[in-house]
């Protein structure tokens, strides 16, 4: 590598294009959201107006962010659901990640992209096609039909009720596991794959089980994957807009629908401003998290 | 009796028939959804949910659905300049990362992960904010309608052209670059017959990542499109509020196709060991 200073007309060259577009498209645009965040609807002639805004450089849109019981509810909610669709999805992950780590090598790459195909597809058309499965008439409800009806049950207690699958928090879970599944794979399988198998040898034939080996060796061996793949999918789950909006209805809204709303509908710029960069601040105590426990766990190894 | 018991060997977990039943399972769920919706885009019948015959009427139907065409035409436009635009910076940068070191290096680099890590949404009412305050022209003829869209996704998929080409580059001998100085090359010419060729595979596969990323992204778009500028997944959504109906599933199976093409294309460059080294 060299130093900038011995060819700097080739490193200008290199380093003007993307910063700029980074700084122009990208950087001031985030910065007008954070100035936005401490502004209020302007009154033009003692009227609230709808357009326009003024920076007052008030912190309301925070404090009624962080105080309205509404909204404390709604983040309260988003946190929870994302907290339980990471859970289930390391949970699902786990053996999965752990089935290819242990296949052939032949196998594997085939396997690691079996489940990491569905990632390269459009996010709403695999949260739409999850609508078919699971609506009133969908494939699931059918399916139960089908079983009910071969089981002579409806002429026990009368025709089968369809579930009501959707628009509901339980629809919200399973399409964010559904659609974030593959970053917790990843991850996961990073760290099963380098396992040092000795390890697990020498715990078996020390007269350990498979369970203990599994908690006291594997997972400890296995946690800077676990907490790569707990933060890489609670992230997107938290500031994921399309899923709820589709599969939750009216009941089941989450912060990005709050936003999303406040940019729209509602037209309080302010506020969904202020909103937006406080899930920006958790991402990014997230991230500093993940930083902070893997350089933890590989000073340990 | 321990005779009897067939042997198994401890660390064969993905021999285990329950290990192998449970990834079966969780495989057939991860595909069940997509490949039914793919499946019954072929079904004659509004109702959806039950086989009544093959038929490919409800193509016909998207095909002549206008709204749906125009916004296929601007998505596959957006993309492609996208993609050209994005590869491009998405190198530079990678090269500048590859080859100086410079102050504030890690904090640069940071600042390029930046568009990648942050939620979506974020970025989408960042755009909206932008374009509407700096009175960004709205109206134009087509394709200049579309550029506020294709700026936003420029600016969000180039950090990932970025990683690809520098993945790549990490694998590179420095020592061909300066053979190639020594032999009284010209920084260009290093460039066009040492760096390029073995940088190609790499470009390829950015662009690639560039196009699907472009083709499929719906939270920023739909902050960015207005009115006249609709794309494929801003079209579906409207559409998909109303109901599911095999129209929908007819167009979405159309860009599941085109997005496992580019998929397997981006595998095919990307398989190690080839068509890279000079």
């Amino acid at each position: 590598m060299e130093s900038y200073r011995k060819n700097q007309r080739v490193f200008w060259v290199l380093a003007g294009p993307g910063s700029f577009w980074l700084l122009f498209f990208f950087l001031v645009p985030l910065g007008m959201v954070w100035i936005l965040s401490f502004g209020e609807k302007a009154v033009i002639d003692g009227k609230i107006s709808i357009t326009e805004t003024e920076i007052t450089w008030t912190l309301a849109n925070y404090v009624r962010a962080l105080a309205d019981p509404v909204y404390l509810v709604i983040m309260w909610k988003s946190i929870w659901i994302s907290a339980l669709a990471t859970m289930l999805c390391l949970i699902i992950a786990y053996p999965v990640a752990f089935v290819i780590s242990f296949a052939s090598p032949r196998w594997r790459p085939w396997l690691l992209l079996a489940v990491i195909l569905p990632f390269w597809i459009n996010l709403l058309i695999r949260t739409y096609a999850l609508i078919a499965v699971f609506r009133i008439r969908g494939y699931v409800n059918f399916t139960l039909e089908w079983i009910y009806d071969t089981l002579w049950l409806d002429g026990l207690f009368g025709p089968f009720e369809p579930l009501e699958l959707l628009y509901n928090d339980f629809a919200v879970v399973v399409g964010l596991v559904y659609v974030f599944m593959p970053f917790m794979v990843l991850p996961l399988y990073a760290s099963i794959e380098r396992l040092d198998r000795s390890m697990l040898e020498a715990s078996l034939d020390l007269g350990a089980s498979q369970v203990a080996t599994f908690l006291r060796v594997t997972v400890p061996l296995t946690m800077p994957g676990i907490v790569s793949g707990l933060i890489l999918v609670f992230i997107p789950c938290l500031g994921s807009f399309l899923t709820a909006d589709l599969l939750g209805g009216t009941n089941a809204t989450m912060i990005g629908n709050v936003i999303e709303r406040q940019f729209k509908a509602a037209n309080d710029w302010p506020f969904g401003a202020a909103l937006s960069f406080l899930l920006m601040y958790v991402t990014f105590g997230a991230l500093a998290l993940r930083a902070l426990l893997s350089r933890d766990a590989e000073a340990r190894i | 009796m321990r005779v009897l018991r067939r042997w198994v060997d401890p660390l064969d977990y993905a021999g285990r028939i329950w290990m192998r039943a449970f990834f079966g399972v969780v495989f057939i769920l991860l595909y069940a959804p997509v490949v039914l919706m793919m499946a019954f885009s072929f079904n004659d019948s509004k109702r959806n949910i039950v086989w009544r015959g093959f038929t490919t009427k409800y193509y016909e139907k998207a095909w002549n659905n206008d709204g749906l065409i125009e916004a296929f035409i601007n998505s596959l436009t957006i993309a492609a300049i996208n993609t050209i635009v994005a590869t491009i910076l998405g190198a530079m940068v990678a090269l500048l990362l590859w080859r100086f070191r410079f102050p504030f290096k890690s904090a640069y680099e940071g600042f390029m992960a930046l568009p990648i890590v942050i939620p979506e949404i974020c970025m989408g009412v960042a755009m909206l904010a932008f374009f509407s305050r700096i009175g960004w022209p709205t109206g134009l003829p087509w394709p200049l309608n579309l550029s506020a869209i294709t700026i936003a996704h420029i600016a969000f998929s180039f950090p990932f052209v970025a990683i690809v080409v520098r993945a790549r580059m990490a694998g590179f001998n420095r020592e061909l670059e300066e053979a190639s100085r020594d032999l009284g090359a010209s920084e260009w010419q290093t460039f066009r017959h040492v760096i390029f060729p073995y940088m190609r595979p790499g470009l390829v596969g950015g662009a690639l990542l560039a196009f699907t990323l472009s083709l499929d992204d719906f939270v920023i778009t739909f902050f960015t499109s207005g009115p006249e500028t609709v794309t494929f997944p801003v079209k579906v959504y409207s559409m998909v509020r109303f109901s599911v109906t095999p129209e929908v599933n007819a167009a979405s199976t159309v860009l599941v196709v085109i997005t496992l093409i580019v998929a397997a294309l981006m595998l095919r460059v990307q398989r190690p060991g080839q068509g890279g080294s000079p």
